[in-house]
């Protein structure tokens, strides 16, 4: 994973909340077995409609996407970061996120922010009085900005830490390997067991 | 959330904080997430490509096969499986798993055999679900475990592969949440009215950072495959689980199946089971209290699954709601299901009647379902599938003569699979339109592009197959006398 420390992009106001996985990628795109290549998949349905903001000019090269509440919820499909990173999105700025979608965005890179509802809408407000702007996302400061508006967002410390220093999770929690073998040892036989089949 | 701290390792605790505390492998420090130990692994084809793709890029083994299991349910047909598969891709995807399973060791049950199936059905039907274990799959629907009183956590491919090098994950401690239901459901009202009403009652993003306990009488009343429906549906909350605490209900579900614990090991594991109840003194970070008694068919109206009424509502008006974000969801959601505010919920006319899913498909269901319509002929302009969850209940069904209620009926009998659920296979809504479902999500499109969906219990998915408008049991008792009585699924 590459390290990230500040993203800068043009700003979307995505005026929408309970954003479902199954709307930023639906099904139908989830029967391929790579991990790239997903950029067309992304708000398939909603693209459809030539007035949907991303299709609009001014949000072409867009980045950093501010979401209403509840963004990414639903479906566990790790598809919807791939698709917003194919696509370019970078960073996700939105009041609530769903779980699992949150942290599947930090095993891949896609900076995902939490800032209050009321801001997240003065930076909708900001950004449509002139579309195409930029937003700059800092997480050293742990910052977000538009034009001079700026706030702090919330990310917790160990995925910003992961973040900014592009580290493997699998890597990580094998230092503490002889701790998992010391804990299956005193594992209780009556556990389950997958294998032999029964 | 550094305002979330799970309890301490003495003194009284909740069920999920007992399940959690036994599978420490490292307690995190600083900020960092708890290494959390994982029991039982579940696999299927679709979130599992990219992760055995990881660990061979790495050159890293799959740590534990032998507490690993995969099937294949998202991308399979529900018809002429013994033939190949139609589409390409899906086609591919199946094969991928087939030959990452092979390679690495791992147990699978593919299309066509006898425990092939939904993960979530096929888990507990072995006797691999248990109480006071943790479950992970790549599915958000994992939360289903928890009805055993396990931890199930949905996780993303990532995590996936994380699982498969390491057996364990590095989780966020998570906060508690106690859904006391209690009082008896009146006959017709069901365990997927019950999480029903509790998702519109907290909304999609009330459970957020938490595991969430479902308990009172209402619960302890209910068999496994309805705690399942209500656990299962956890995630559409937001919550990171669901539980509910294991009692002699479960111990008779899960003695004798083909995995669950033996002589010596199934005394030391009731001993354990028994001790994993939330302790009296404990304390639920949020409580969230229900009257079962009042409950009646639940149905949804909008596009996330905490748009839902009883059915004897009418559709809400989007100026009902004070909050702006409530108020432009449910002006989009309406615009999208196509419906006026104040149309009652029971004049909507349905095209399509989906029996099945990870929610709604275990043989209780198919009972239930099989009450209401035996006997009966659907209404005409609607197409009714059932798809039961497993190979097994599919057989368990037949060896009932359930099959031969439904065709008659006029509903299409299919193989075991996850289908309209999610439309990835070929079981999809044309655009516009409209079905009654037992699954999970209303989602725009989620049982296929412009398709709309009512979430509903089997009773009502029944009900509404019959008249072709949305309709409870209650309705039918007038109209052509049947019964409900004794359907608790």
């Amino acid at each position: 994973m590459d390290k990230i420390t500040t993203i800068t992009g043009v700003a979307v106001p995505f005026r929408r909340s309970n954003v479902d996985t199954d709307q930023i990628i639906p099904a139908v795109f989830l029967k391929r077995v790579t991990k790239t290549g997903y950029e067309d998949a992304l708000f398939h349905s909603w693209r459809q409609d030539p007035d949907f903001i991303l299709n609009r000019p001014e949000y072409q090269g867009a980045t950093v996407l501010f979401a209403g509440q509840d963004f990414g919820i639903g479906s566990s499909r790790e598809h919807a970061v791939w698709a917003l990173r194919d696509f370019g999105i970078t960073a996700v700025i939105a009041p609530r996120f769903g779980d699992i979608f949150r942290g599947n965005s930090g095993k891949q890179g896609l900076l995902v922010g939490t800032v209050d509802e009321e801001l997240v809408e003065k930076f909708w407000e900001l950004i449509e009085a002139e579309p195409g702007r930029a937003a700059t996302v800092d997480l050293v400061a742990r910052t977000v900005s538009v034009a001079d508006f700026t706030v702090p967002f919330d990310i917790d410390d160990y995925t910003r830490w992961r973040l900014l220093e592009g580290l493997d999770d699998i890597g990580l929690t094998l230092r503490d390997e002889a701790r998992i073998t010391q804990f299956e040892a005193a594992r209780e036989t009556w556990r389950p067991r997958t294998l032999p089949v029964r | 959330m550094s305002d979330t701290a799970t309890a301490p390792s003495t003194g009284p605790k909740t069920l999920a904080e007992k399940v959690w505390n036994d599978h420490l492998v490292v307690k995190g420090e600083d900020g960092s997430p708890d290494l959390i130990y994982i029991d039982l692994h579940l696999v299927h084809e679709v979130t599992s490509p990219q992760a055995f793709d990881g660990l061979r890029q790495a050159g890293r083994p799959v740590r534990r096969p032998d507490l690993t299991i995969a099937t294949e349910d998202h991308n399979t047909p529900t018809l002429a499986i013994d033939r190949p598969i139609v589409d390409l891709t899906s086609r591919t995807q199946i094969e991928t798993l087939r030959t990452n399973c092979e390679e690495f060791g791992i147990r699978l049950h593919p299309l066509g055999d006898i425990e092939q199936g939904i993960v979530h059905v096929v888990g507990p039907q072995l006797g691999l679900t248990m109480p006071g274990i943790t479950v992970v799959c790549g599915d958000s629907h994992t939360s289903t475990h928890g009805a055993f009183g396990a931890m199930g956590i949905g996780i993303g491919t990532s995590e996936v592969e994380h699982v498969l090098a390491t057996q364990t994950l590095p989780l966020a401690p998570f906060k508690t949440m106690a859904i006391t239901v209690e009082g008896e459901l009146r006959p017709g009202v069901t365990a997927k009215d019950i999480i029903l009403a509790v998702i519109a009652k907290i909304g999609t993003g009330g459970g957020q950072g938490y595991v969430l306990e479902y308990r009172g009488s209402a619960i302890r009343a209910l068999s496994m495959d309805g705690r399942m429906t209500i656990c299962n549906m956890s995630i559409e909350a937001g919550a990171r689980a669901g539980m509910v605490a294991p009692d002699q209900t479960t111990y008779d579900y899960l003695k004798g199946r083909a995995h669950a614990p033996e002589g010596a090991d199934w005394d030391a594991a009731v001993a354990y089971w028994d001790t994993l109840a939330t302790d009296d003194d404990a304390v639920f970070d949020a409580e969230v209290y229900l009257d079962a008694s009042e409950l009646e068919p639940f149905v949804t109206w909008g596009t996330n699954p905490g748009q839902g009424i009883s059915l004897s509502e009418s559709v809400p008006s989007p100026d009902s709601y004070s909050d702006p974000n409530d108020r432009q969801a449910a002006e989009r959601a309406l615009e999208y299901m196509d419906l006026a505010a104040g149309t009652p919920m029971k004049d909507i006319k349905v095209d399509a009647v989906f029996m099945g899913s990870c929610t709604n498909s275990r043989i209780e269901d198919l009972r239930a379902f099989a009450s209401i319509v035996k006997g009966q002929k659907k209404a005409d302009h609607v197409r009714v599938m059932v798809v039961p969850g497993s190979a097994r209940v599919r057989l368990e069904a037949e060896a009932e003569g359930l099959d031969k209620v439904f065709e008659e009926f006029g509903a299409e009998w299919r193989f075991a699979g996850c289908s309209m659920c999610l439309g990835m296979n070929p079981d999809q809504l044309a655009p516009g339109e409209r079905c009654a479902s037992t699954s999970n999500r209303n989602f725009e499109g989620r049982q296929g592009k412009g398709g709309r969906t009512h979430l509903v219990s089997p009773l009502v998915a029944a009900a509404t197959a019959i008249r072709g408008t949305l309709s409870s049991p209650w309705d039918l008792a007038v109209s052509t006398g049947s019964t409900t009585e004794g359907v608790n699924a």
